[in-house]
């Protein structure tokens, strides 16, 4: 039983952190109707710029939670910023373009960024110090939950509600919701849209970098390619789920992460990422409007 | 002035952006970071620079989406009649088609082997463009369909000993094969959906080929593919790469004849018209879902018969040749070549393929460069480097009317 | 009007749910050989939907509609692909044009031939002579079809460089390339100046004597709608409330109330 129990924390721990990423893409597909290509990416800056942060202040003296707040920030910090400067360099000039446009545009995004950072940094996989310390009170369960474990599951829970409360109450989240639903009247009623999709980009960015920073240190290592292969994951969730609603991107990570990690553990683990794949070839191909999206009818 | 604020702030924002990645690397075993402040300098220098570059272009582009410029309109027209015009073009054309044939036998084998590669890409380039640039589907698992030809030729050459002729007409059928079977289900899909489906089909496929040892033999691949005979002659390595050469300038020649006459047919029409707003297609009486399953089929079959000749070539396959990465690349010459233009296609293609074998300070910063043209190609020029000219005199009226 | 022949199109009791929104309730229609008729009503009533339901874009909830060809079999086509009703004689124009923008007029027009012609990629590559016949009918006839709308000088320019008004005749002539018996126009008239528009109303009373093809049109432009249809329906709501001559339906006393109501300036 407690092989069970230590494939269904695993998979919960994978999927909060493919929840985290996912949010970025249906947050912004939920907006301007694009699969932003360029997002594993941005979580894959996010991972490195944590490991730089924690390199440099790990030399200052700094250690265990401090470091890994900040690490964290600053990741968050910069993701944000990257995913703010992609949006205006890569989709802004394109909106009103035809959909291949932009999508082109993010593939070519994510290349240059992947290439970008295998040139600024290295091509090897580079060693993440392990930030989030063992914790004594969770000794008697580490047979199936470690503390890393332990604390990407509770951050996550956590930015959940901070986002859920940003998007229920605030002005800005309001502004999204209400373009999210219709971008024109959004735009009469007074809403500045070109500041929403900043701001989904910002939000969406400083989320995958957290779920970045965190995997990161409880994997241990990195390197340039991670983001492709989560990116593509966590847009399979995305999808599971109904691209365009946050709940169902929340769902669609958790429901992946455990299959992933029951089928790795009683399947077989050469095929990880085959079923991911296969996951998604076949919601797509039944089911394209996922488990909690809305199916639309096309306006003629 | 605003200008100078303008690219200022834009090059300390890059600065910024750029500082932890670029200045800084930590090596956190030899707990040791090394500082690296001149890449920060040339970065504040570039986006300064690069910043005009992007405002000038931006400008130019709208002036030129307001009122067709007339400058912008003179070139088109000239670029439009060395394409369009027999006087122009012929001569062009025999000149290329002479050094084509002359290549080999004045370059070693080295150089040739290279023309080779990029001749492949010429065919794969032009083979994705009939699914994208024509049809506006955007595949991007097409390298899927190459590695189906490659594995065809050496998992049948080795089981059963058969030679490149006969595996290439079945290498192409595979393509095709699969293409239907993949296209069946996932062509009624909107086109971002398509595109994801696409690739994470590619992935299976080379995850597949990367784990079932017992049939493709791993990521250790099939080594000692036969290279293609000629009546039973075996080659020694020179002429056996010239005599691939030809055989690709054949395939090319092949290629474009094919792609010609359908862009001027009712199913190249039909491709386009899909292309360019599917609901109008559908009320023209055009099957959606047929009409997309050739195309995807047709780009597949080229995919397969050159996945054979590029397992003769290098006579050693495995699953690394068959990244995303590879899709990648093909999609870059479609789309710098200007999506549905042959000539740009062919243009892109030897560009892309070309200039990092000779540029060997290039080769670093291929992918890179890449990846940032794709998106300036979006920005400032959708069209392609060679915009796909639609010829005027194609369709001519019977002369009794 | 022979009681024995089956109207072209005849639709009743035509139902359409959009979740829970009902945008279309229990429209009946029909329109015999020879007419023009159309389709008027305030802006959201359902007109549009209405094509779009009975051109397969849409599968409606309710309703039947048949539409028979001349001589031809009465044929039931709900939920029929929008590709199988076209070639099936039915053919429309789009309220926001929809035209091939960056494909030639002429090739705007060839696209149409599409349904009535067969060469396959085989016969695309070889070019064979039936390939090459009915390549040379399709050109011809688009010709013809470029020169009855008064576009044949246009035929080189690409569609999205075409002014509005031409862009419109070119959506018609694509249309009747597919060989309707009945062809269904959505807003010709709409952003057109008097001119185009007093050319396009000769242009519909053409198609109908010439080419013989029933029109069903939707308008706004209520001189139009006047001076061409044979019969009128109005909708409003999703609801048919009048049909009938023009003379009728402009005395019809829920006709004048849905327009004041709706708008003034009609």
């Amino acid at each position: 039983m407690d092989y069970f129990w230590e494939l269904f924390f695993g998979g919960l721990t994978r999927g909060s952190i493919y929840a985290l990423i996912a949010l970025g893409y249906t947050m912004v597909y939920g907006i301007i109707e694009l699969i932003n290509f360029a997002h594993g990416e941005v979580y894959m800056i996010g991972a490195f710029t944590g490991l730089i942060v924690a390199g440099v202040f790990s030399l200052m003296g700094f250690s265990g939670a401090s470091l890994l707040v900040l690490a964290m920030v600053i990741a968050v910090l910069y993701s944000s910023a990257y995913g703010y400067t992609i949006e205006k360099i890569a989709y802004k000039p394109l909106r009103g373009a035809s959909r291949l446009a932009p999508l082109i545009s993010a593939i070519g995004m994510s290349i240059f960024l992947q290439n970008y950072v295998l040139l600024a940094q290295t091509s090897d996989f580079l060693p993440f110090p392990a930030l989030i310390p063992e914790f004594d009170f969770m000794e008697p369960y580490i047979d199936y939950l470690g503390s890393s474990e332990l604390v990407i599951i509770l951050t996550t829970v956590l930015v959940m509600i901070a986002l859920t409360v940003l998007i229920k109450f605030t002005k800005i989240g309001k502004a999204m919701r209400a373009t999210a639903q219709n971008k024109k009247m959004a735009m009469l009623t007074g809403v500045n849209v070109d500041h929403v999709i900043s701001m989904t980009f910002i939000i969406g960015s400083g989320l995958a970098a957290v779920g970045g920073v965190l995997i990161a240190t409880h994997i241990g290592q990195i390197n340039f390619y991670i983001g492709f292969i989560a990116g593509l994951k966590a847009f399979t969730a995305a999808v599971l789920g109904g691209i365009g609603s946050i709940p169902g991107a929340v769902l669609g990570s958790l429901i992946l992460g455990w299959t992933e990690s029951f089928a790795t553990g009683y399947i077989s683990s050469d095929y990880e990422d085959v079923f991911a794949f296969c996951l998604l070839v076949l919601i797509l191909i039944f089911r394209p409007a996922g488990i909690l999206g809305r199916s639309t009818t096309q306006k003629v | 002035m605003f200008g100078i604020k303008k690219s200022l702030l834009v090059s300390i924002w890059f600065m910024f952006l750029t500082f932890p990645l670029m200045v800084i690397r930590v090596d956190t075993i030899e707990k040791t970071v090394q500082w690296r402040w001149m890449n920060m300098v040339y970065v504040g220098v570039g986006a300064f620079l690069f910043s005009y570059v992007w405002r000038f272009l931006l400008e130019r582009k709208a002036a030129g989406s307001a009122v067709d410029a007339p400058a912008a309109t003179v070139k088109e027209r000239f670029t439009q009649r060395i394409l369009t015009d027999p006087k122009m073009y012929r001569p062009v054309i025999a000149i290329v088609l002479v050094g084509a044939v002359i290549f080999p036998l004045i370059m070693d084998t080295y150089q040739v082997n290279i023309m080779v590669t990029a001749l492949i890409y010429v065919v794969l380039g032009l083979g994705l463009n009939i699914v994208v640039g024509l049809a506006g589907l955007l595949d991007l698992g097409y390298v899927a369909f190459y590695a189906v030809g490659a594995y065809a030729y050496a998992l049948l050459n080795y089981h059963f000993g058969l030679g490149f002729w006969t595996v290439l007409p079945i290498g192409a059928g595979l393509g095709a094969l699969f293409g239907i079977m993949l296209g069946f289900p996932v062509l009624r899909l909107r086109g971002d959906y398509l595109a994801i489906v696409t690739l994470g089909f590619g992935e299976i496929i080379r995850l597949v080929l990367e784990n079932w040892n017992e049939f493709s033999f791993g990521p250790s691949g099939i080594s000692n593919i036969p290279r293609p005979g000629f009546f039973g002659m075996a080659f020694d390595m020179h002429s056996a790469t010239q005599y691939l050469y030809y055989l690709m300038v054949a395939m090319v020649l092949f290629t474009i004849f094919v792609v010609n006459r359908l862009q001027h047919s009712r199913i190249g029409r039909a491709w386009m018209a899909l292309r360019e707003d599917e609901i109008a297609c559908q009320a023209m009486g055009i099957d959606r879902t047929k009409t997309k399953l050739t195309a995807f089929a047709l780009g597949a079959t080229w995919a397969g018969a050159v996945g054979v000749i590029f397992a003769a070539k290098t006579t050693f396959i495995n699953p690394a040749s068959f990244t995303f990465m590879e899709s990648a690349i093909i999609l870059s010459i479609v789309v710098l070549g200007g999506m549905g233009s042959i000539v740009g296609v062919m243009l892109a293609a030897f560009i892309l393929v070309l200039l990092p074998e000779y540029l060997r300070a290039f080769s670093e910063y291929r992918m890179l460069i890449f990846g940032a043209s794709m998106v300036l190609m979006m920005v400032f020029r959708p069209q392609g480097l060679i915009s796909n000219i639609r010829k005027k005199d194609a369709y001519k009226r019977s002369s009794d009317a | 009007m022979s009681k024995l022949s089956y109207p072209l199109l005849d639709v009743s009791n035509l139902t359409m749910d959009f979740g829970g929104l009902r945008a279309l309730n229990g429209v009946d229609l029909s329109v015999k050989s020879g007419e023009i008729v159309a389709l008027i009503g305030p802006n959201r009533a359902g007109k549009t939907t209405f094509f779009n339901c009975i051109t397969g874009i849409y599968t409606p909830t309710h309703g039947d509609i048949y539409i028979s060809a001349r001589g031809d079999k009465r044929r039931r086509i709900n939920g029929m692909k929008p590709n199988l009703v076209t070639r099936h004689g039915m053919a429309r124009t789009f309220q926001n044009i929809r035209l091939f923008p960056t494909m030639t007029v002429l090739e705007n027009v060839i696209v149409g031939r599409h349904c009535r012609t067969h060469s396959g990629i085989l016969g695309a590559v070889m070019r064979n002579s039936r390939t090459r016949r009915e390549e040379q009918e399709s050109v011809d006839r688009s010709y013809e079809l470029l020169e009855k709308v008064g576009l044949q000088m246009f035929a080189d320019e690409l569609a999205k460089n075409l002014p509005y008004g031409a862009q419109r005749r070119l959506e018609i002539a694509r249309s009747m390339a597919t060989d309707p018996f009945i062809l269904l126009l959505d807003e010709p008239a709409a952003g057109m100046n008097p001119q185009e528009t007093a050319e396009l109303g000769e242009l519909v009373l053409r198609i109908r004597e010439q080419e013989k093809i029933a029109v069903l049109l939707i308008e706004h432009d209520m001189k139009v709608v006047m001076r061409l249809s044979d019969r009128i329906y109005v909708v409003e709501y999703g609801q048919g409330i009048a049909a009938g001559t023009p003379e009728e339906v402009s005395k019809n006393p829920a006709v004048i109330k849905a327009y004041l109501g709706e708008e003034h300036d009609a």
